[in-house]
Formats: C-alpha cells, structure tokens, sequence
C-alpha cells in the first residue's frame, strides 16, 4: 500500500477493484464501510455482487478479464471532461500525451461493451473518482491474478497519476496484500531477481555488498520462479525442492500439473506444521511451528514490520523455521549462528534500506512502517511524499487485451475462483476449526440462477465441473449475484478442488497466473454418477 | 486549537476545548467508571456510572457526555456520586444472577470489579428479573440475555465498527434484551461471527465457547500479530498451561480492536493433536518418523550429490508468506549463499 | 396578487361560514371574533384552537377563511428570517410540549447555526393517557400547525419538514395527509411558496407507539430509522439533529400558536398570560370530573378556576383530593394549593408540571398509592430500556408499590423507595426516566399519612386498595338477600329479613354487595 490502513476511513471516495475486501481484509472491508457511513464515496469494480456493492454508489459488475478496458474507459471519461490534475501531472509526471492518445480509444461505450457493464456506470464511476480531493484505490487479486495483472496495476497507476492521488495523504493506490506476511516475503528477498529490499542480484554494487556481509560469492543469474521450477522440475534441470510453509498441491493452479511435477523431483523437503496435501509427496517432512510458538516478525500490507511473539513453546520436536533452516545451514558448512531471531532482524537492517532504522525495541509497541531509514526515523505513513519514488511519475499506457483462455462451445461459462471469509489460503489451519468448517465445511460453485434454471441444476445439487485441465465434483450454489456466463468457486477446498480446473498462463511480467479466468463447463451429476 | 482550563478533584489541567470530561480526567490520570462507554463510539449515556458533579449545576452530570467548560469545576467522587454509583449498581445487581462464583467472565467482569470498587452485594429480594434468554446458535459464542447490562457496546460495535448490523436491543423497558431480527438466531442472521462483539462485551452475556476452561487470573497475555492476511491486527494470545485457549483484539493497533472470526476464533489449531511432531522421512512409499540429526545427514548428502552432478541451478526453495521476516531471510541466504542458486520463489501471487 | 387570493377567499367564505354556524346555535360572536357558545367555553381563551369545531378540517379555504396562512405570508413578504426570529422571540412563547423551552430562543440557535440542510419537526407522537390537545387540534385545524411549521421552516432555513405523529391516531392522519395536499395544490406547501422563492415541503413520519418517542432525540432516531431511544444531549438538537443537521422540534400546540404571533404581533401575545409564561394553555381535563374535556385558559389560571368553573367539579358532589398535572412525568397536587395559578414556574414550585397538558381529577375516592402505582407502571411499560436507572428503577419503585398495596411493605420498603426514586430521578438518561418518579414524589411529599396508613395500619383510607378492606354487613341490614343473590362466590350467608353476614374467607372484595345494597341513606354493607 502507498498509504495507511487509518487513512481509509479519511478518504472521500474509495474504488475497491478485484477486491472481496469484507472476506478477504475483513477488518480493512469493516474500515471501508466505516468511510461510506461517514460520507465517503463508494465505487467498486467486481464480476460478483459482493457485500460491499451494498455500501456502493457505483457497483461495475464486469466480466473477468476487463479491467483495464473498464480503467481506460474512466480515464477517457477523465480526459475528455478534463478532470484531471494538470498541475500535478507537469510537476510530476511524463509521458501524460501517450496515455491521452491510448485511452482516446477507449470511449466509455467501447469500455461497456468489452466490460459488459453501463456504460453511465463507468461515466458515474470516473466523475465520482476524479472528483474527489481524496481517492483511494484498493485492490487484491482480482486484479493482479490475469495474464494481464501487471498491466492492469499499471493501469490503475494511471488513474491514480491522472488524478493526483500518489504521494497524498487519504488517497495512494493499495494492493491488500492476502497472506500475512507476503509483504515481508517479498521484502526479504523471497523472488528470483531480489535480494532484501528489492535489490536486483544483477546490479553489482547490491550483490557485491551481499557478498561481503555473508563472506561468499553468489551467483548474478536470475532465478526460476513457481512456475518455471515445475518446467525445470520437469525438464530434469531441478532436482532438489524445498518447500516451506506452502502447499501449492492445493494452491496453486491446475493441480494435476503440480502434482506430477513433484512426483518427478528427486528430492522434495516439506516443512510445514500439519501433514498437508503437498506432504504426501515428500521425500523428507520437517515438522515447523506456529506462529504462536516463535519470535519474529511480520510486515502488513502497510509495510508496517509487527512483532511474533512466543506465547507456547514447540510441540513435540518441532522448531521454529528460523532455526531449521539455519541448522541446515550449518549442517552444510556455513557456521553463522543464530540465538534469536532478533539478531537475524539486526543482520536484515544492516543490508535493508527500507528496514536500516528497524529493530526490535523500535517496533515492540506499535511495529513501523517502512521505510524507516535510521535510529530517528518513525517510519512512513505514506510513500512518495515529496517526490514519486523513481523521480517522476511515469504513464504506462497499456491496451485492453483478452484473457488467454475464453469461453467456447465446448468450455462456456468463466470460472473464477478466489477466498471467503470463513477459511486461509489452503484451510491447514482454519479447516482444523470445528466452528468454521460448520458455517463453511465444503467445496461449492456459484452459479447465476437463470443459467441453473437452464440447466435443471437446483441449489445444492452435485454438479460437475470441466476444463482442459480436470475436473471435479463440487455443489451448486444457485446465486443473483453473478452473471449469467460466470461461475465462482472458493480455492480452499480439496473436496471438488478448483485448482484441478485453473489454468496456469501467467503474467509474463510479474509470473502470476491467470487464476481468475478458466473456460469451463457445468454439469449436473446424473443419479448413476453418485458416489 | 482552543483549550481550556478545568479543575477535576482539585487537579487543575488544561486541555482541548473539544473534549468531554470523561477525556479530560483520563488525561488527568483521573478514572470516571464507565460500562458503556468506548472511545471509539458515538457517545451513548446509558450506564450512567460515569456521573459526576459540577459546581454550579444542581444536577448530576455524565461526565461522557459533558463538554469540557472554562472555569469548570468537577468533582468525581463526592459522597453523593458515589451513593448514586452504589445504587446503580446495586440496581444491576438486583437483576444479575448471582453467579460470579461459576462465571467465566470472573475476574474481567467490569461489573464485578465495580461491585468490588462500590462495596455493593447481591440481595435477596422478591421482584422480578429477566426472563431466561440464550442464543447459542453460533458455533464460537454464546448469549445470555441475564447476565446482559444492556450497554449496548456489542450493538454499536456490530453497527457502527463492524458495519454488520446484526443484532439490535429488542424488546422494551425491563424486558429488553439485545437480538436478531424476530429473535431467529445469530447463526440465521447476518452476523459474521468476527465476536467483535464478544470482545466489547464488559460481562459474561457474550462469551466465547471455549474448549478449555479459564479464569481470567490464570492466563498470560501474549501480544501478536495475527497470521490470517495481510492486514497485521494485533491479538493478545490468552495462554494457560502453554496451551492458547483464547484471543482478544488490542485497541491501540492496525486493527482498532476489532478482529474477524478466523482471528478471534480460529487458534485451536495451535494445539491441535494432528500436528507434525517429528521430521518425517519417506521410505518406500511410507513415512517414518526420524531424527533431526539423521534429517539433516540426508540433506546433506542429497545436497553434496546434486551438487556435484547438476550444480547449483539443480536446487530451488520455495519460501512462505506465512513466515516471519527473519525465516524468509534465512531461507533465501540458504539458497543464494549457501546452495549458490538464486532459485527462490514464494506464493506471493496466489 | 397572492395575498389578493387569500384576501377574496377569506372574504367570500367568511360570511357563509359564520352564518351557518350561527344558524346552528353553535357559536357566538364575542367582538370580532366567532367563539363557540355555552358555559363550557365562556371562561375560554382560545388561540391554539381557536378554529376547532368552527372550521372544516377538510376544506383549506375554511381555514384561509379565518385568517389562515396570512402569517405565512405575512412572514414570506415582509420579514426577513431574523425579524420572524425575533418576533418569536419577543412573544416568549414556551414549548407547549412540556418543558417550555422559549421557542424563540430555540429558532434563534438552529437561525444562526450554519449548515447546508436544516429540518422542522413537529412532535405529534402525544402519548399522555389521557390527553388529546395535539390530536383535536390536528383533527380539527391541521393547517395552523402545517403553517406554524412552514414560518418555522423560513426562519431557521429549512426547506423540508416531518411531522412525526402516532399511528394510533388515523383521523389524524388522515386529515393531515390530506390538508398536505391541499396546500401543495393551493403552493402554499412546496416549490417557491407565493412566488418568494421559499421551498418547504412536509412528510409525515408515523410513530409505532413508544411513548419515549415523543422525547426529541428519540424521535430524531425513530424519523431516521433505528429504535426510539433518547441520545444523551452532547451536542443541541439546533444545531446537531436530525440526520447530524440543524433541527428544531416543537409539538403541535406550539406550532398551532405561530400563526396568531406572526399576525398580531409579540406584544399582542405577550398580553395574555403572565410575564414569564405568557398565551393560553391547552388542557385536557379527564378523570372523576363533572365536565370533561379540552380546555384552553390564559396562563396563570388558578387550578380552581379550570377544575371548578369551567369542569364543574367532581362527579357525583365528590369530594375533590386531587388532581394530576403533567401526566405520568407529573405530580399531583392536592386540595391546599387548589389557588396555584397554572403556569411553568408555579406548577414546578410545588413539584408538579405544565407538561403537555394533562389534567386528571381525583375525588376522595381515589387512593393516592394506586394511582401513583398507575402512573409508575405507565412508565415501567414506557421506558425505552436504555439506561440502568430507569429501566431498572421504575420496575422496582412499582413492586414497592405493589407490595404497599398490598399490605405487605414495611417502613424500610418505604425508605427504599424514596432513595429509588431520587436516584431514578437524579441519574435517569432522558427526561421520561427523569419524571417518572414525580408522581411517587409528589405523593409521598403530600399523602405521606395514606402511604403510612397502608404500611402500619394496613388500611388504605381512600377504601380502594382490595388487599387491606373487609366487606361487613351491619345492622342497617334489612335482610333483603339482594346481595346474596348477587355475590359471585356465595361468601353471603343469611335468610330473608334477617341479618346477612359474610364469610370473609371466601369474600374476593369484588363490591358488588356494595353496589346492590338498597339501604339508605347508609348502606349496610360497610367497607373497613
């Protein structure tokens, strides 16, 4: 996030995009709800009626895939009415011209077309966005998890340039970060090209300066990610996999791929704290502890770095990962000890800029913000304050492509899949709760009631579901808040699991899967399938 | 900004024009008891325990709902406040059962720490007192309508915090009690279980369902942030007997106290019997359970054979945006410094 | 030209009218003005309802017909909002709701407080038992309240008013409805009122018969849509109201008194009355009262005048006790101060109130426990539920009574509820739970004697608490058997023309030997 969480309730209008926010950030959803009582402007972006569009001045059901068409519709909207900030686009921004002549194409009755949405609605929407001092964007994976994520993130830059909403308190361009510490994963260097901090392994200073603070030399080749690894896997290149704390059997997307990938591997370490789905295929399973059982720390979606504190000790032998790893590390030659994860944090500062003023008795009360630059730095509210981070703010102007998988004869309906309220990520912790798995116990699909009428399938019914990947077996839940050619699915269950359908085209860019579009089919199970 | 001067209990304090006198004494270092105030609410007046008196006004005044004046005077324990706090409570108690001695609430009820304060005690008496009520339809929490002061606070964090609106008062007078709609249950309305309410709530009329039992004196409070997205709330773990048998929001935090059901709720995994004990080494199709000494022997000698026959592109690890800071650090220097790879990825994207 | 309009309807129908009316023998001409006739009505000053039972609720040229929405146009054409401000101001015209807020003052805030919407409320949620001021005069003269609103709203700048009325009154309701109408179709309600550019358009809001909606800030929170309960006044419904906005409320009467005050002036107004509560009062007198109903005096009007020249005293040449002023949040005031005059500060010296008019007559008939066990159990019923005193309070203050009643208190009972009934009334959150002790205070400070005669003798001397009578039969008894034949549980034993008695064990103290017993002038069947 380029700004707050405490910020939300200040702004005067909130565009929630590709965000299920009350489900997914339940308490950043009741902040937004919170703004709306107070007199801020609501407009939300989604395929599916979701409980915010109740709070919403402006609800654009669009059809999966069309975000950025729907964002250069509002900026043409923008444009031709000249709502935008010139002044802050000449102090802060290039490239103002190209954007202009793009989104020329994008009249809001090309937008509505391409979005399946009224076109007043995207008129209404960009009026209400570009006429707020104040406005927020939010944003989760439904923006991101497209063939064309990044660019649609881009696009959404655009509109926030446009209209001067970065570097401005109540206002910025904010991806919810989902996990609780994807923030901090990414931080750390968790990604093939970055060291902490977004420090590129192939800018020589970065590494050199790694390499003299770990005492060994490293390698400037860009790494694989996810999904290049299970190519490699196959391909024989990688033969050693160490997973932690993930479990892409259920996660990640078309699972018959994934799975056949890790039976391939020659080594597969997982370590996790429960015997997951993606255990079964391990070679070695370390057995980790919760996060209730360690010291640490997490940074949020507001780059605000918190502490983990031990409340329990380990269960039977199991450690924290922490020390795992460093004793594997040890094990294979490198001596640096740990005795607590406070001197790790001490090692992160000295290499980190945006974590150099961090350390652990600056954030015992409150955690901060990063970047936090030294011992008298409290942290930043906001980015971009004074000046857009690169220099100038620059206009990406990008065109409205279509998903890489649509609907046909054979596959007619789009999947999307995405999280509820009442499960994380893979449920290895939540669907161990008895409450939960009450109110929310199994897998289900959402259908639009006039597309079940059509196809005799009942609320409830066993209904099959197809695409070029799998299929599976899940219940019908006969919805009026979807459209009629789309169909939702919840990725947490492995009882009719949706990533046996998803697909895995990626965003060339940022590698992240098109998760939100699969072209499927539906069925009802007919009585001699029942099982 | 304006202030002013004011005198509370002979403590003379200047402050912001725009506070209340329950704001004014706090920053006095003053405490005014309250059941249903919270400074995160619209100003509600039910309770009344925060009366007080100001010289020139005949009238007991509540100091929620009193404006901060110049010259004010305001005395918050005069014999008459205090007669007329001893007779509400005492008003409460008379229509409260007399149960502290099995409640779980004990020892972080506010109606008994001010009972304890008041000196006030149960009676006997031979009037009426409200109807048994229970609403345990959800699975983590429960409703009883008598142990219930009407506050109010579980309805206005629900409408006003949470933004759900799933209970109201119902009901009138003596008899009113906090519901659903048609009293149809909280499973069947549209609560979302996030027990924001719970955690509002000053006595034991809205509890947790616990597994284990536990009074208050013997938990320990831990502080964390909670592991269920990205939003960072802060949570105090309630730990007996190493064992996490409950979860409260911290106020003065990301999450201004409030929670959703997964982090209020969902911690019984922490402890749950099915977790991974021991490391695990797969042996013709079966696992067995293994040292960590010997784990570690065979990762070596994996790492040693690719090493040697693939290099260092044969490793790759994937990290967790579940981990802390410090562990995705040290996965990635494992990687990078040690298996020489920059074959490091996490879920970021999914 | 629009006053042109007003002025040929006034003068065409006028006439008409007065004849008819004079045809039927139902009013008189006292000077100038048409005033209804009798006994009843001769020691009447009526300003509030000085068009009921004289004009058709239905037909708004009748109304215009009495001078009828000239205040507002007097208001419209020639007085700035602060010249009808100050006009209000001058007239001291006190809330008629109860309190008696000067309504001029109250103007005069939500005037001068800034804001982009402001809003007139009219409190027509009457809930007094007993009372029915507010609904004669919507009933009967719906226009001088919708044209009291619409001065109102011009001087404070608001466009939009609600009234919020109960629903238990559909008569009302539907002449409202209906004189809404009427006024639009006339552009007396609506866009660019008699040209001048003012809009005010009024809704009617029907309240579902909590009596606490009648308290502003509850009404406030019912008209917005959550449940009636009082806020606690951080901030001045003037200036923070209605949906956060600038608002005033004033009750029907209130607003039924504008138009007279615009028309003829604050001094006019200001010559009736006393000094400090000046204009008339409108009463409802009810209970064991020879000639029951609305009343409308000058302020200052001694109690006896009203219960005693105008009702006609006590029914049946009982002897007056007392009478209750103010409803349930009100006191009772007994034979000793029947010389009060009938005005805010006088009624609050001996601990009753003006409040909205009610006025209950009691005879020696009446016991002075059980009707403040009456009066606390309206409010036990009424009370919102919100704040620990009342709700609690209240309940417990009636089971003291009902114990007493019963006979079965002591005098520790008694001091318990003296203290409940200071605490309920010291700390109580809204002005409902504030009074509702009034009638046990008042009670207590003048009947002191009745209450210990029920809890140490264990006798009620007014006769009229079951628990603590006997029914004896005495030797007046001429044996008639009439009592016999009419007792329901056969507790009467004797033959004919011979003494009967009754078996007090089985006597319920039904009173119906009582009623039947043909001996006179004392009947047989005594009562102890």
């Amino acid at each position: 996030m380029t700004n707050s969480i405490a910020e939300i309730k200040n702004n005067d209008t909130i565009f929630v995009i590709g965000s299920n926010t009350t489900e997914t950030h339940p308490v950043i959803g009741a902040f937004i709800k919170q703004a709306v009582k107070k007199g801020a402007k609501l407009i939300v972006a989604d395929p599916r009626e979701i409980e915010l569009s109740r709070f919403a001045d402006v609800h654009l059901q669009l059809k999966p895939g069309t975000n950025i068409a729907l964002i250069n519709g509002m900026m043409n909207v923008i444009i031709e009415n000249k709502l935008y900030d010139e002044e802050y686009i000449n102090k802060n921004c290039e490239n103002f011209e190209e954007l202009a002549r793009l989104v020329k194409n994008y009249p809001p009755e090309r937008s509505a077309e391409i979005c399946g949405v009224d076109k007043d609605l995207i008129i209404k929407a960009a009026l209400i966005y570009a006429n707020s001092p104040n406005a927020g964007i939010y944003y989760t994976m439904g923006v991101t998890q497209h063939s064309t994520g990044t660019h649609a993130v881009m696009s959404l830059s655009n509109l926030a340039l446009l209209c001067g909403n970065i570097g401005k308190e109540n206002a910025g361009i904010n991806p919810l970060r989902g996990q609780n510490n994807v923030q901090g994963a990414s931080d750390m260097g968790a990604t093939p090209a970055d060291l902490t901090g977004y420090q590129k392994i192939f800018h020589r200073e970065s590494l050199e300066k790694f390499e003299r603070a770990w005492s060994t030399k490293l390698s400037d080749r860009v790494g694989a990610t996810i999904t290049e690894m299970f190519k490699l896997i196959e391909e024989e290149k990688i033969k050693f996999l160490y997973i932690m704390g993930e479990n892409p059997v259920v996660s990640d997307p078309d699972t018959n791929h994934v799975i056949s990938a890790l039976k391939k591997v020659d080594f597969l370490i997982v370590q996790d704290i429960f015997f997951t789905e993606t255990c079964e295929y391990a070679d070695l399973v370390l057995p980790a502890v919760s996060f209730a059982q360690k010291d640490g720390t997490f940074t949020n979606t507001e780059r605000r770095v918190q502490r983990v504190r031990k409340a329990v000790k380990e269960n039977g032998l199991a450690k924290p990962d922490w020390q795992i790893i460093m004793e594997i590390m040890n094990t294979l030659g490198y001596e640096k000890k740990y005795t607590e994860p406070k001197e790790i944090m001490k090692e992160i500062s000295s290499l980190t800029p945006q974590y150099s003023g961090i350390n652990y008795e600056k954030i015992d009360a409150n955690g901060i913000q990063w970047p936090c630059k030294d011992k008298d730095d409290t942290g930043t509210k906001f980015l971009h304050k004074d000046k857009i981070s690169r220099g100038k703010g620059l206009f990406m102007p990008v065109e409205y492509v279509k998903s890489r998988e649509t609907p046909d004869d054979e596959y007619p309906f789009i999947l999307t899949t995405g999280r509820i309220l009442y499960h994380y990520h893979t449920r290895t912790m939540t669907g161990r709760e008895e409450g939960l798995n009450e109110i929310a116990g199994s897998s289900y699909i959402e259908i639009n009631d006039e597309t079940a009428n059509r196809l005799s399938i009942q609320n409830g019914d066993k209904v099959r579901v197809k695409s070029r990947r799998g299929e599976i077996i899940t219940r019908a839940k006969v919805v009026n808040t979807i459209d009629r050619d789309v169909l939702f699915m919840p990725f947490h269950f492995t009882d009719g699991q949706a990533n046996y359908l998803t697909n895995t085209f990626v965003d060339e860019i940022a590698k992240i899967p098109e998760l939100k579009v699969s072209a499927v089919s539906i069925e009802k199970l007919k009585e001699e399938d029942h099982v | 900004m304006k202030t002013v001067k004011l005198t509370i209990d002979n403590k003379e304090i200047e402050v912001d024009s725009s506070l209340t006198v329950i704001q004014a004494a706090e920053l006095a270092g003053i405490d005014i008891p309250k059941l249903c105030y919270d400074e995160r609410l619209d100003i509600f007046g039910a309770c009344r325990m925060c009366i007080v008196e100001i010289e020139g006004n005949r009238k007991l005044q509540t100091a929620c709902s009193t404006k901060v004046r110049e010259g004010m005077v305001v005395h918050t324990k005069t014999d008459r406040v205090i007669e007329a706090r001893k007779d509400i409570l005492g008003l409460l108690l008379d229509n409260h059962p007399n149960d502290c001695l099995i409640c779980e609430k004990a020892g972080s009820c506010l109606l008994q720490d001010y009972a304890y304060e008041y000196g006030v005690k149960f009676r006997t008496h031979s009037g009426k007192t409200r109807d048994p009520y229970i609403d345990d339809t959800n699975p983590f929490y429960i409703y009883d309508a008598q142990k219930c002061i009407l506050c109010g606070l579980c309805v206005r964090v629900c409408s006003r915090l949470q933004v759900t609106g799933a209970i109201d008062f119902v009901n009138r007078g003596f008899d009113t009690i906090i519901g659903t709609p048609f009293n149809d249950g909280l499973i069947n309305s549209n609560c979302v279980s996030c027990g924001n309410c719970v955690s509002a709530c000053p006595t034991g009329a809205l509890m947790p369902k616990s597994k284990e039992k536990f009074r208050a004196w013997e938990v320990k409070k831990v502080k964390t942030t909670c592991a269920f997205c990205g939003v960072g709330c802060q949570i105090n773990l309630l730990v007996k007997d190493d064992k996490v048998v409950g979860v409260e929001p911290v106020k003065d935090a990301v999450n201004e106290g409030l929670l959703c059901v997964k982090g209020k709720f969902s911690f019984n995994f922490i402890n749950h019997p099915d977790r991974l004990n021991t490391p695990l080494l797969k042996e013709d199709g079966v696992f067995k359970e293994i040292s960590w000494d010997r784990a570690y022997e065979i990762i070596k000698e994996k790492v040693d054979k690719y090493m040697e026959e693939n290099g260092p592109d044969s490793f790759a690890g994937l990290s967790s945006a579940r981990c802390t800071n410090e562990e995705n650090y040290l996965f990635q220097k494992l990687f990078r410094a040690v298996l020489k790879t920059n074959n490091i990825d996490h879920c970021a994207r999914l | 030209m629009y006053r042109d309009r007003l002025v040929k309807i006034r003068d065409e129908k006028k006439p008409e009218i007065v004849e008819k009316l004079l045809r039927d023998d139902v009013v008189e001409l006292r000077g100038e003005r048409v005033v209804l006739k009798g006994d009843y009505y001769k020691n009447q000053l009526r300003i509030a309802l000085r068009n009921c039972d004289i004009i058709n609720p239905f037909d708004i040229e009748e109304y215009i017909a009495f001078d009828g929405y000239f205040s507002l146009y007097k208001a419209l054409s020639s007085l700035s909002q602060s010249e009808v401000v100050e006009t209000m101001k001058n007239s001291l015209l006190r809330g008629r709701g109860g309190a008696g807020f000067p309504t001029g003052k109250k103007w005069e805030e939500a005037f001068s407080f800034d804001a982009d919407q402001k809003y007139i409320i009219c409190n027509a949620d009457e809930g007094d038992p007993g009372a029915f001021m507010d609904r004669s005069i919507l009933e009967k003269d719906p226009h001088s309240v919708l044209e009291g609103m619409a001065i109102g709203g011009y001087a404070i700048g608001a466009n939009k008013g609600f009234i919020y009325v109960r629903a238990e009154y559909p008569q009302a309701v539907k002449t409202l409805k209906h004189a809404i109408a009427q006024a639009k179709e006339k552009g007396l309600l609506g866009e660019d009122i008699f040209g001048m550019g003012f809009n005010f358009d009024i809704e009617l809001r029907l309240g579902s018969g909590a009596f606490v909606c009648g308290e502003g800030t509850a009404l406030i929170e019912s008209i917005e849509g959550h449940r009636g309960m009082p806020r606690p006044k951080l901030q001045r419904t003037a200036h923070v109201g209605l949906w956060g906005k600038p608002t005033i409320i004033n009750n029907v009467e209130t607003f039924a008194n504008v138009p007279p005050i615009i028309l003829n002036g604050a001094d006019w107004f200001r010559s009736i009355g006393t000094e400090k509560s000046p204009g008339t009062k409108v009463f409802s007198l009810v209970g064991k009262i020879e000639n029951a109903g609305l009343v409308e005096v000058p302020m200052g009007t001694k109690l006896r005048d009203i219960v005693f020249d105008i009702g006609g005293g006590c029914q049946n040449n009982k002897e007056y006790k007392a009478v209750q002023t103010g409803g349930p949040s009100g006191g009772c005031i007994p034979k000793e101060y029947l010389d009060v005059a009938v005005d805010f500060e006088s009624l609050a010296s001996i601990g009753s109130i003006m409040g909205s008019g009610g006025m209950v007559v009691m005879d020696e008939s009446t016991c002075m426990i059980d009707i403040a066990k009456y009066f606390l159990e309206f409010s036990v019923d009424e009370s919102c539920g919100k704040c620990i005193p009342c709700r609690e309070g209240t309940r417990r203050m009636y089971e003291i009574l009902e114990l007493i009643t019963e006979g079965k208190a002591d005098m520790e009972d008694l001091e318990e509820l003296e203290r409940l009934a200071h605490v309920v009334s010291d700390t109580s959150l809204c002005g409902l739970g504030q009074t509702a002790p009034n009638p046990v205070i008042t009670t207590l400070k003048y009947y002191k004697d009745e209450y210990l005669a029920h809890i140490v003798d264990k006798k009620c001397p007014a006769k009229s608490c079951k628990a603590l009578i006997t029914y004896r039969i005495s030797d007046r008894c001429i044996g008639c058997t009439i009592c016999k034949k009419n007792c329901p549980v056969d507790a009467i034993q004797g033959e004919l023309k011979a003494k009967h008695s009754i078996d007090i064990e089985k006597c319920i103290k039904c009173g119906s030997c009582y009623e039947v017993c043909p001996v006179k002038p004392i009947k047989a069947v005594e009562i102890y």
